[in-house]
Parts: structure tokens; C-alpha cells; sequence
């Protein structure tokens, strides 16, 4: 494939004006990531952040009387006190309150007796599993505060992770989880979705034919659609990783050129998949459709950004591995809360070239020299 | 070597031989071989759906054909792509513009791809851009032009490189006849200049002035040649029927029943006839034409000898005629004034896309609105058709106001669309019931109204058939038998026959003048000449104003001179609108 660097920079000039004139394009990709950025990054928070939770207290003793005052000073929960236990179950029904936090008259005896685990009993609303895991982890939280409060030097119960941690600790360190994860999503929106309609606009409106009769190579046309998203595509980051970090304070503990190197070959695939589904169905309706479904919803279902992969069934969880924003989501966990931790980062990185490869490999093979194809 | 022989393989820009091409299986070309010389402009001729735009592309390297050779100048165009995309210049239908691109950055994207730089490169602008006169506009976005325009720049585009070879898809669809003038006048100087090239039409009119025409048919080559030898082959045989006295519809479904008459045609006030042979004449008395008719010979057209080509035309009678009830109407409805439109004006911000326009339209007539793209008829249409709110003014069907009862008026409307708005992934008989079902009818009269339908236009055959793989004429009655499902008093139909073959146009038109004579009052859009013919009365829209009204007969009178006597309908459009554009320079 020969390539003219006249006729390349003519189309990436071409299509940087389109790209600067089409108000969408900007739309697209510098106003709707803010907006994301402030859905994800406030929204869902605030959400979790007070959660009403009912007290049934059947026993009457000081230490029962003590947790539910460490419960109604957690500033995570908004606690309502009752002694009917079913007039707290109808209230969690209609869904007024979220748990229903049970304590026995036999509360004080147990805990004196050390029987820390069966103390308490805890009703959440199955229905809605992250808010029953939310308020199930607050309370746990509380209770593990009073047990310390309770009991000081005593080591912290056993069967704790790392990771339970994290959600036990909830406001800033949700927000430094889920703003990573939403620059996944907002970049595959930014690569898949423009790039899916660019082509396909060309054959709509007719002037890929007048190209393809122009001496344009396969390599040039393909190009000249890849450089300007790609640039586009690192303003946006750039713009995300900005407000991100100074507007919403999240730390970002990686180097910046590791996050570049993840970007890139992140975009590459993005820009590849939307590139191909352009070419393939020369629709931008269709294109755009596909985009949605093969592009954006796996990056928010099944990325990991905010569904835990390791809790999905393992059929789905071995789908995963083949999204590429899954890779992407690790990667900017990784460097944005903890830094370069190569393992972690190798293993994204080498998934995330050969998802780029792949992608537009696929693209350049599927690009036609001719209205027939090849 | 014979250097005879040698000087006319020179001439020879293109040759083609039993070229074939198929697309998954359906054929679109069939063994064509046909030569393309330098130095004239090369009609590609044909209906929409002929293999005009296949064989194009086949041509510039875009397709690879199924079978035969192509060689152009001399080379293979998929193998030689490289050599030949310097060599050949190819204006895509939409003429491959940016939009969202000025003028200037237009022409500098295809001068880059075409490896036009330095001097070179401001000399071919400069001398483009006067060219084509738009020199004015260069930071004009291509979006913005008129379509003229754009047609100019998409010439531009294509001639940086100064190509040999010249391949225009159908320059001149959607452009109004003055730039279509202009158009030919600059491709005409090319040509003049050594330059092979290959103008794609669907409008038998333009193809007249070519040095040479490729009539094609259904993928098939029906002629090669000059279209005047063709002509010329057809001499004797078409002729005019003047001084009709009474219904001249009528007269023309007899003549077209007489075996000496294969085709026919309204022409104003006037009928013209083709004859099966020169000098057999059919019987002027059982004509009915009045005492002082008269046949008269005239120039034959290409129409007339492409007509004669597949076969001769469809004859006269219309079995709707049979079917459609005399419609009827409602008591004090005045029958001078079916349709009426008072000051009708829309607005679009500050765009004013109908401006105070005035018509009515009698029982049982056809009033035509003529015009080019974005004058304003299709607005004017949609009004109308109470698709579109009024601004100001009235607009009147049946006597209802379209502002008030817009439901009701269209009840009494049958609305056949530009281009083909029924459901192409519905089979024949689902379109029917559905457009049965929206117009109210239900249970045993549905399926009486879709019978009938099914009869009068033939469709039986086709009805598992999905309406997109309806060859056009087809596609053309069942939109039409969609329409007219529920035996409307009014239709309307916006473009109804640009780019069908004429054979299938003179059948839609006897089914229309069927339908006239029932009664039926038919309002038209069309920027189409030959469609113009068949109105009683057109209204001239320009520029958002109906700028003259009258018969065709009336419109070509207002601009006959000594130096055009017997001016066409397509004279008459250009010369009245120049005239309007004077006046308004004037105030």
C-alpha cells in the first residue's frame, strides 16, 4: 500500500473541518463526557451515601441501646426507630426504607456472651441487590465500629479482605473507583460512536464513490479516518483526566505517559470496531445502532466499572475477557488509585494491543478500493 | 498497420464488448459492447434502472464487471486503476461534494488527491473558477449552493487533472433547466476541445442534442449512434392532431385504439401520434376530432423512436376507467373551485417558501405546478395537502379548510408521494391492506377495494412479492392503486413519473386521464417538461411565487418571438423565469 502524505494531510484537513463544523461532533465528545463524568462521579454516590435503614430494638439493655446510637450517628445512614418488627417489614416493602436492622431481646446477652455473629439480623430488599450489598456493608461497617469502640486493643475480626474494605469506606474512595471506570465509558462513546458514523456518512451522502475515483490508497482513506478521532479522542482524555483530577479531586497516582500508552491502544481498538462497522454497513443509522450495543453497553455492563466481574456467572465472566474495555477499566483503576503495579498493568496492556490489532486489522481488511469490495 | 485503422482506435476512448454484470445474482448489464469516442458528448440513455450508473462505474474502476472487457483508453480499469484515475474524471450522482466544506476547500481536497500542485494548481482554480462562475462564492459552504451550484463545483472537482475522459452520472437531476443550459454549454466546449464524454440522462430531451446516445433498456443496449440517424428513422411517422373540438383525451384513447397509431400523447391542445408505418394513417372520422382536425407531420423525437424501440406504447384504454365510480360533489361545493388557494403563504423563520400564491382548480382537471428543486411546490404541495400549517392565507379542498379540518380534507385526498413511499419490505397485498386499512376500510368492502385494485392494475402475479423488488412501472401502480384504494375525489401526486421509462409514463397518464374523465380533479408537481404537457393549466413556482399561470399552450405563447416561433415547454420555463428574474433586479 502506498501512501502520499499530500493526499493524507488533504483528507485529515478535510476531516478536521467536518469534525469542527458537525456541532454533534463536539456535542459528543467534549460536553457529554463532563456530564458523564459528573453523573458517575456524584450521582451514583450520593445515592449510597445516606441510606435509610429501620431499627427494630426488642431489647432493651445498654449495649443494645449503644449500637443503635453508633448506627444513628453513622453519617451513611438515615436511621428510623421502631419496636414493631412488622410494621419495619411493611415499610421495607413500600420500599420507604432500604434494611431493617433486627435487634432480639436476647441482643445483650449474646454479644456479652461473645456470639458476635448471630447478634443481629439484618433484612435488606432482594430486589434491588447493590443497594441490599450497600446497606448491608454500612451496617457491617457500624458494627464493626462498635466492636471496636467496644472492645479497644482487640484485633479486628477475622474474614475481612482488602477489597470489603474499600466498600465499607465509602464516599471519596467510590468516587476515585467509579470516575476511572466512567473514562472507559466515555471514550468508548467518543471512538466507537463518531468513528461508526464517519464512513458511513460518506457512502450515504455519495463522496466515498467520488474518492474511490480519485487516486486515494486503501491506507490513506483508513488513516485519514483513525488520526483525527485519535486526536480528538486524547482531547477528550486529556479534558476527562483534567476535571477529574482537579475538579473532583480524584488522585491520580500513574505517570502520565503510561496513561497515554493505555489510551492509545485503547482508542485503537474503539476507533477500529466503529471504523468497521461503518465500512460494513454503510448506514449510519445501523452503524450507530451496532455501535450502541456492541461498543457501549458491554463497556458499562461488562467492563467491571460497575458490576464486579468476579461475581457474574462464568459464562459471561469469560465474555468479558473479549471486551476491550474491560482491559481499559483495570488499567485506569490501577493507575489512577494505586499507580504502576506492573503486573497489572502488562497484562491490560498486551489485551489491549492485541484487541487494537485485531480491530483494525479487521478494518483495513474490510476497507474497499472499489464499490464492490477489495 | 493500416494507419486508417490506427487514426480510429485513437478516436476511441472507451470500448467495450459483451460486457455483462451482475449483482448477487441479479442481472443488471447484459453483453453490452458499444464504443465511446473523443470529441462529442455520449448520451447514456435510459429509464431509472436501466444499468446506467452500473455501467459508470464499471467504467471508472469502481465495480468489477462479471463478464466481457472494458478498455479504457486502452487499459483494463480495475487492474490499471492507478494509470487511469489521473486519466478519467467521474461526477457521481450528488456530484460527491462536501457539504459541510467551502467551495474553496473543496476544490483544494481534490486538487491534493489528484496531485494538482504548485502553479499548476493556481492556474487550473483560477481558470475552473471562472469556468463555472464561482468565483464569487468561494467561502461559500457547498451545502449552501443552489443546486446549479453545486452541479458546477461538482464539475470543478472532477475536471482538476484535466482528465481525457469524462464520465457525468445524471448531471442534471434535481437542477433547474437554465443551469442544466449552462451545464451543457461548458461540457459541450470540452468535448469541442478533444475530451470523451459520457453524460447519463434519464430525460429522452436532453439526450436529443448529444452527438451520440447509448439508449439502454433493462441492462440491455437497444441503440447505438447518432440519435439524429434515429430520428431520421422515423420519418413520416409522428405527427400532430390539431383544431381538436371537445375532449382531447378522449380523442387521443381513440386514436391510440386504432392499429395504425402505436403511441400517443397530449401536446397542449393539440394530440401527437407515432404510426406503425410511414403513410398508414388511421381513419381522421372515427377520430371524432371535431370538422376542422387536421394531421399534420411533424419532427420526429427521440421519445418516438425509443417508444418504437420496445415495442410501441400501451395503448389508450384503462381498465380504472371501468372501476372508478364518477366522483361526485358534496352540495354546495362550487365545481370551479375544487381546490383553492388564496394568498397562500409559508414561512420557515425569515425563509419564505410559498409567497401569497393564488390558484383554483376546476372539477375534473389537471393543474400542474411546475417549477425547479426548492422553488417552493413541494411546500406548496404539502399545504395542500394539510401535511403542512398554513402561515397565512387560505388553502381550501372540497370546500374544507385545510386550517380547520385538515382530517376531513384528507379523507377526500389520494396522496401519491415523491419516489416510492409505500413499505418495501412489505409483500404487494400488505401494502394494499394497509393503505386499505389507514383510509377506514374494513372486512369484507377492504378486501372488495383490494380485489378491484388487484384486477385493474395487473398485480395479481406479484402479490407474495415484496414492493422494493417491484420492477418501477410496477412499483409506479401500486403507489398508484394505494392511493386511489378508497376512490378519493381529489389526488394529488408530487413527481410521480421522473425517471420511469416513458412506455410506463404513458400508461400512468391514461390512467390519470381515465380518471379526469370520471370526474377525478388531479393537482401535479413535477420539474419535468414532458409531465407538464399533460396538465390543462400550469402554475409557474419560482422562487417561492407562482410567477405565470395558464394552459401550456397559453405559457408558450407568452414568450413565442420571430426568432422562436414554436417555442418548447422547456423554452417557456427558462424565458419566463429570466424574465421574473429581470423584473425583481429592476425593483
Amino acid at each position: 500500500m502506498s501512501l502520499s502524505l499530500r493526499r493524507l494531510a488533504a483528507l485529515c484537513r478535510k476531516e478536521s473541518y467536518q469534525i469542527v463544523r458537525d456541532p454533534s461532533s463536539i456535542l459528543i465528545a467534549f460536553v457529554l463526557p463532563v456530564l458523564l463524568l459528573f453523573i458517575y462521579g456524584y450521582g451514583i454516590n450520593l445515592d449510597a451515601n445516606r441510606v435509610r435503614l429501620g431499627i427494630v430494638q426488642q431489647d432493651g439493655g445498654v449495649e443494645a441501646s449503644r449500637f443503635v446510637q453508633t448506627l444513628q450517628a453513622s453519617p451513611y445512614i438515615a436511621a428510623s426507630l421502631s419496636n414493631s418488627e412488622t410494621a419495619m417489614r411493611q415499610q421495607l416493602q413500600l420500599g420507604s426504607v432500604r434494611g431493617v436492622v433486627i435487634l432480639r431481646s436476647d441482643f445483650s446477652a449474646k454479644v456479652r456472651q461473645g456470639q458476635g455473629a448471630a447478634a443481629i439480623q439484618l433484612l435488606t430488599d432482594g430486589a434491588e441487590p447493590n443497594t441490599a450489598n450497600f446497606v448491608a456493608s454500612y451496617v457491617q461497617g457500624v458494627w464493626q465500629l462498635w466492636q471496636a469502640q467496644r472492645l479497644p486493643g482487640q484485633a479486628e475480626p477475622a474474614g475481612l479482605t482488602l477489597q470489603a474494605r474499600y466498600w465499607f469506606n465509602p464516599t471519596t474512595v467510590s468516587r476515585n473507583y467509579l470516575v476511572p471506570g466512567s473514562i472507559s465509558v466515555i471514550m468508548t462513546i467518543i471512538g466507537a460512536l463518531l468513528t461508526s458514523l464517519v464512513v458511513a456518512r460518506e457512502w450515504e451522502r455519495g463522496t466515498m464513490e467520488a474518492l474511490l475515483s480519485t487516486p486515494v490508497t486503501r491506507a490513506e482513506l483508513l488513516l485519514s479516518k483513525i488520526i483525527p478521532y485519535y486526536l480528538l479522542g486524547m482531547a477528550a482524555m486529556a479534558m476527562c483526566v483534567l476535571v477529574a483530577t482537579l475538579v473532583m479531586g480524584v488522585p491520580l497516582r500513574g505517570s502520565l505517559w503510561v496513561l497515554f500508552l493505555v489510551t492509545s491502544l485503547f482508542l485503537g481498538s474503539a476507533l477500529g470496531l466503529g471504523l468497521l462497522l461503518s465500512t460494513t454497513t454503510r448506514n449510519q443509522f445501523i452503524a450507530a445502532q451496532f455501535a450502541l450495543t456492541a461498543a457501549f453497553l458491554p463497556a458499562i455492563m461488562l467492563s467491571g466499572f460497575v458490576f464486579e466481574i468476579r461475581s457474574m456467572p462464568l459464562a459471561v465472566q469469560a465474555v468479558t475477557y473479549l471486551i476491550p474495555a474491560r482491559y481499559f477499566v483495570s488499567a485506569l483503576q490501577t493507575l489512577f488509585q494505586a499507580g504502576e503495579i506492573w503486573p497489572v498493568l502488562l497484562i491490560n496492556l498486551l489485551f489491549l494491543l492485541l484487541s487494537a490489532a485485531f480491530w483494525l486489522g479487521l478494518t483495513a481488511w474490510r476497507t474497499p478500493r472499489r464499490l464492490d469490495g477489495n | 498497420m493500416n494507419p486508417a485503422m490506427t487514426a480510429s482506435t485513437d478516436a476511441i476512448a472507451i470500448r467495450l464488448q459483451a460486457v455483462s454484470h451482475a449483482f448477487a445474482g441479479r442481472p443488471a448489464l447484459c453483453e453490452l459492447s458499444a464504443d465511446i469516442r473523443r470529441g462529442v458528448i455520449t448520451g447514456l440513455v435510459g429509464p431509472d434502472g436501466a444499468g446506467k450508473t452500473t455501467l459508470m462505474r464499471l467504467m471508472a474502476g469502481l465495480l468489477k464487471a462479471s463478464a466481457g472487457s472494458i478498455c479504457v483508453e486502452g487499459l483494463d480499469p480495475v487492474s490499471a486503476g492507478d494509470t487511469l484515475r489521473l486519466q478519467l474524471g467521474y461526477m457521481p450522482q450528488k456530484f460527491g461534494l462536501y457539504e459541510d466544506l467551502t467551495v474553496l476547500e473543496n476544490l483544494r481536497l481534490y486538487a491534493d488527491l489528484r496531485g494538482v500542485t504548485g502553479q499548476a494548481r493556481a492556474d487550473s482554480f483560477e481558470r475552473l473558477l471562472a469556468f463555472t462562475d464561482l468565483a464569487r462564492f468561494t467561502d461559500r459552504l457547498a451545502g449552501k449552493l443552489s443546486g446549479g451550484m453545486k452541479q458546477k463545483l461538482g464539475l470543478a472537482c472532477t475536471l482538476l487533472g484535466s482528465p481525457r475522459i469524462l464520465l457525468l452520472d445524471e448531471p442534471c437531476v434535481g437542477v433547474d433547466p437554465i443551469s442544466r443550459r449552462e451545464l451543457w454549454r461548458m461540457v459541450s466546449s470540452l468535448a469541442d476541445g478533444g475530451m470523451a464524454v459520457l453524460w447519463s440522462t434519464s430525460y429522452l430531451d436532453e439526450a436529443e442534442l448529444c452527438g451520440e446516445v447509448l439508449l439502454m433498456h433493462e441492462g440491455r443496449l437497444q441503440y447505438s449512434g447518432s440519435p439524429q440517424a434515429l430520428m431520421d428513422s422515423m420519418q413520416g411517422r409522428s405527427l400532430l392532431l390539431q383544431d381538436i373540438v371537445g375532449n382531447r383525451r378522449q380523442v387521443l384513447q381513440r386514436a391510440l385504439r386504432s392499429p395504425a397509431v402505436i403511441d400517443g400523447a397530449l401536446q397542449g391542445h393539440a394530440v401527437r401520434l407515432v404510426l406503425r408505418e410511414a403513410g398508414v394513417l388511421p381513419d381522421l372520422a372515427s377520430l371524432q376530432a371535431g370538422p376542422d382536425a387536421s394531421l399534420q407531420r411533424v419532427k420526429p423525437r427521440l421519445e418516438d423512436a425509443f417508444i418504437d424501440l420496445l415495442g410501441g406504447g400501451p395503448g389508450g384504454d384503462s381498465p380504472l376507467t371501468e372501476h372508478m365510480p364518477a366522483a361526485r360533489l358534496p352540495d354546495g361545493v362550487d365545481a370551479e373551485a375544487v381546490i383553492v388557494a388564496e394568498q397562500l403563504t409559508r414561512r420557515f423563520g425569515d425563509f419564505v417558501a410559498t409567497d401569497h400564491v393564488d390558484f383554483r382548480i376546476r372539477r375534473g382537471e389537471i393543474f400542474g405546478l411546475l417549477g425547479p428543486n426548492g422553488a417552493g411546490k413541494s411546500t406548496t404541495f404539502k399545504m395542500m395537502c394539510g401535511l403542512l400549517p398554513v402561515s397565512s392565507g387560505e388553502a381550501r379542498v372540497m370546500g374544507l379548510d385545510l386550517k380547520k379540518s385538515a382530517s376531513q380534507a384528507r379523507q377526500q385526498i389520494g396522496y401519491m408521494a415523491q419516489k416510492f413511499a409505500l413499505y418495501g419490505n412489505l409483500s404487494v397485498a400488505q401494502n394494499l391492506g394497509f393503505f386499505a386499512g389507514i383510509y377506514g376500510l374494513s372486512g369484507a368492502s377492504q378486501r372488495a377495494a383490494v380485489a378491484d385494485m388487484v384486477r385493474v392494475f395487473g398485480l395479481q402475479p406479484f402479490l407474495a412479492m415484496n414492493a422494493g423488488e417491484l420492477p418501477l412501472g410496477f412499483k409506479q401502480r401500486l403507489a398508484l392503486s394505494c392511493a386511489l384504494m378508497h376512490q378519493p375525489p381529489l389526488l394529488f401526486l408530487d413527481e410521480p413519473t421522473s425517471g420511469v421509462d416513458p412506455v410506463s409514463r404513458r400508461e400512468f397518464w391514461s390512467h390519470i386521464n381515465g380518471l379526469v374523465d370520471k370526474g377525478v380533479t388531479v393537482m401535479v408537481t413535477t420539474h419535468f417538461m414532458d409531465e407538464a404537457e399533460y396538465c390543462d393549466r400550469i402554475g409557474l413556482v419560482y422562487r417561492g411565487r407562482m410567477i405565470a399561470a395558464g394552459t401550456p399552450d397559453a405559457l408558450k405563447a407568452m414568450v413565442a418571438s420571430a426568432e422562436l416561433p414554436d417555442p418548447s415547454m422547456e423554452d417557456a420555463f427558462i424565458a419566463l423565469v429570466e424574465r421574473d428574474d429581470r423584473q425583481r433586479e429592476a425593483t
